[in-house]
């Protein structure tokens, strides 16, 4: 079965292994943004998590090692930015941009020597007879672990916000930091701890693009993958399983862009390579206007500093 | 333990002070850097900012330094009117980009005609450029409430798109062999950003730049527009009620800050650069962002910001030349830079105060 030079089975599975960075540090950033911190910094995070992700797996010969490396690479990088937001009481939009920009030259420097290497493979699981399943087999069983443990992840992030008490306080926080500190919560150390595990599913998106994705090292190698993860964020009116409608079709865009220009499409390439921008612009514009908007979802604390007076 | 007390109003020595100290802090974590890295970290840092000053080479280097500069302070002081406000324009690259283009389009159209006005208008097209790309989030910011920063950031990526569309394709130079790149400006007198005054670097962009700097200092303390992005930015309902209305101010603030970007765009494309290529642009709208927040988002501590941000530029290509330190590294030190500046501006804001000792005192 054919559409247009493309199998439909190797779209709806690539595009599942294509949203994996961006489902990632979205969920990670749905989480940060429940707690009313605005991290700008997933761009800068994610490629830190895909360098030290890298270089941990080509030393170690261990994908999964390496997926812990840029989860932790890149929580190093957030603590600067939890210092910074948490305790000095920076802006958040400067300091997240700040990340970016210190995390692509960081990620460069670390990087260096490392080009043109290939890094170990990360294996899909063995599913045995499942995988021979017409059509679903190739969509659901032909997958590295990964993928599987990103939609988990949404699931659990889901599960304990909506009905865990460390869910509850979390969002407590992000909608006023003020009630939550009267009710004797520690509200920085409860934001801290929320940017550090969007920092981690943040590396491990970077880590994905540059160990299964690419697979090598170049500089700048998310290209802007952060960015669209922030722009799902607001497409998903910070709803988890929105997160990943949004990761898979935007997922979805890119293969089908990618498979257009390897089919020879008469849409010039340079059209087909920026659309995944223009779509997340158009999205933004969708979700943003009109009745339903996004905004009015937002954690009513978003992006404002806490600061115990007393 | 140390606390955090509120000021009622920020303090005016930390302001100018906070600066400097973030700088002295970024020489020394970059110096440990470097030092990682088996530089001698004395020697590169004497390499970044003194030597490009008034080392051996420095007649040579000065003049980069306004080459560099030019650009910075021109992207960073639209940039800044924005910041004040609370209007995030974080894609300059893409207008920078924008402008380059449609200002050389301009001046390639009409080649070989020469003409005294040719220049001006691809000024004018070069502002054009990067207001129009500007306006599209200025539009759907006040049209649809988007989020300005997204939109103006993704709309960097499709810039880059068409800029290397332009370079191998609707711009490339017919006489070029199929190389990619346009046809070199310094060889087409009439659409030329010359250098000034010989070995100063001074060129058209410069002058610009000097120009713009005082006509935004005499508008946000002169004028009551700037006392609107200064208001708005600082207090947003109390801009509401004293009439502001914050549609206007962003289609302002994104519209000036995307000329400006693309005047240094189109500046740059004619002059040091000289052409369109596919990587023209040296990322001048990022690190202008660093550049407003070092200049402490006022127009003339951004004109001294952008010299220093030049000199790290010359200065780093100087230690990477002579000390072979990894280009990389002048931009993790522009980038720990401005994490000290944001750490820093906390005392300009906050007093320190030992906890104990408050206790004490009641």
């Amino acid at each position: 079965m054919e559409l247009f030079g493309i199998n439909p089975a190797i779209l709806v599975a690539s595009l599942m292994v294509a949203a994996v960075p961006i489902l990632l540090a979205a969920i990670g950033e749905l989480v940060v943004e429940k707690a009313g911190v605005l991290n700008l910094g997933v761009e800068g995070m994610m490629i830190m998590g895909a360098i030290s992700g890298f270089i941990t797996a080509v030393h170690t010969g261990s994908p999964a090692l390496g997926f812990l490396g840029g989860a932790l690479g890149a929580m190093a990088l957030s603590l600067v930015f939890a210092l910074l937001t948490q305790v000095f009481l920076a802006n958040q939009v400067a300091t997240g941009l700040a990340l970016t920009l210190f995390g692509l030259g960081f990620s460069s420097l670390m990087g260096q020597g490392y080009n043109g290497i290939k890094p170990p493979r990360t294996p899909s699981l063995p599913f045995g007879p499942l995988e021979q399943i017409p059509f679903f087999g190739r969509v659901l069983f032909s997958h590295d672990w990964v993928v599987y443990a990103s939609v988990a992840i949404v699931a659990a992030v889901w599960a304990v916000l909506r009905y865990s008490r460390a869910g509850l306080i979390l969002r407590a926080v992000g909608e006023s930091h003020d009630a939550a500190h009267a009710l004797g919560y520690k509200v920085v150390r409860i934001r801290v701890l929320a940017i550090l595990f969007g920092a981690a599913m943040a590396g491990m998106g970077g880590a994905y693009i540059s160990l299964v994705r690419v697979p090598q090292w170049t500089d700048g190698i998310t290209a802007g993958a952060g960015w669209i993860a922030l722009a799902i964020v607001v497409f998903a009116s910070w709803k988890p399983w929105r997160v990943l409608v949004g990761a898979w079709l935007f997922g979805g865009i890119t293969v089908l862009q990618l498979n257009l220009q390897a089919a020879g499409s008469r849409i010039p390439v340079e059209y087909l390579s920026m659309s995944p921008y223009l779509i997340t612009i158009l999205v933004l514009v969708i979700m943003s206007s009109g009745r339903g908007r996004a905004g009015l979802n937002a954690p009513a604390s978003l992006g404002q500093n806490f600061h115990a007076s007393r | 333990m140390l606390r955090l007390e509120k000021r009622p109003t920020p303090s005016r020595a930390w302001a100018w002070g906070t600066p400097f100290l973030a700088v002295l802090l970024t020489m020394i974590a970059g110096g440990a850097l470097f030092a990682m890295l088996g530089k001698d970290p004395v020697a590169v840092v004497r390499t970044i900012f003194w030597d490009p000053l008034l080392g051996e080479y420095a007649f040579y280097l000065r003049g980069q330094l306004l080459v560099k500069a030019g650009p910075l302070a021109l992207i960073a002081v639209g940039l800044a009117l924005g910041f004040r406000a609370g209007i995030w324009n974080i894609g300059a690259e893409g207008q920078y980009i924008m402008g380059a283009i449609f200002g050389a389009s301009v001046g390639l159209a009409v080649y070989p005609t020469e003409s005294r006005w040719i220049f001006p208008l691809m000024i004018l097209a070069g502002g054009f450029g990067g207001w129009l790309w500007a306006m599209i989030p200025a539009l759907l910011k006040t049209r649809f409430n988007t989020n300005e920063i997204l939109v103006s950031l993704m709309l960097v990526y499709v810039a880059e798109t068409i800029l290397s569309k332009a370079a191998t394709g609707f711009l490339r130079n017919p006489e070029g062999a199929g190389f990619p790149g346009s046809r070199n400006f310094s060889s087409y007198p009439a659409a030329r950003n010359p250098e000034l005054i010989a070995g100063t670097g001074m060129h058209w962009g410069v002058v610009a730049a000097f120009i713009v700097v005082i006509a935004a200092y005499v508008l946000l303390q002169r004028h009551l527009l700037g006392f609107q992005i200064r208001l708005a930015g600082q207090a947003p309902r109390a801009a509401r009620f004293a009439g502001v209305r914050p549609n206007r101010l962003v289609i302002f603030c994104l519209g000036a800050s995307g000329a400006l970007a693309g005047l240094a765009g189109l500046f740059e494309v004619t002059g040091p650069a000289g052409q369109i290529s596919i990587d023209f642009n040296q990322g001048y709208g990022f690190t202008a962002i660093i550049v407003a927040f070092l200049g402490r988002l006022n127009p003339v501590g951004i004109l001294l910001a952008a010299l220093l941000m030049a000199l790290t530029y010359v200065g780093g290509e100087m230690a990477a030349t002579n000390l072979g330190l990894p280009s990389a590294a002048i931009r993790v030190f522009q980038g720990m830079l401005l994490f000290f500046l944001l750490a820093v501006d906390v005392l300009s804001n906050y007093r320190v105060r030992i906890a104990a000792f408050v206790k004490e005192a009641r």
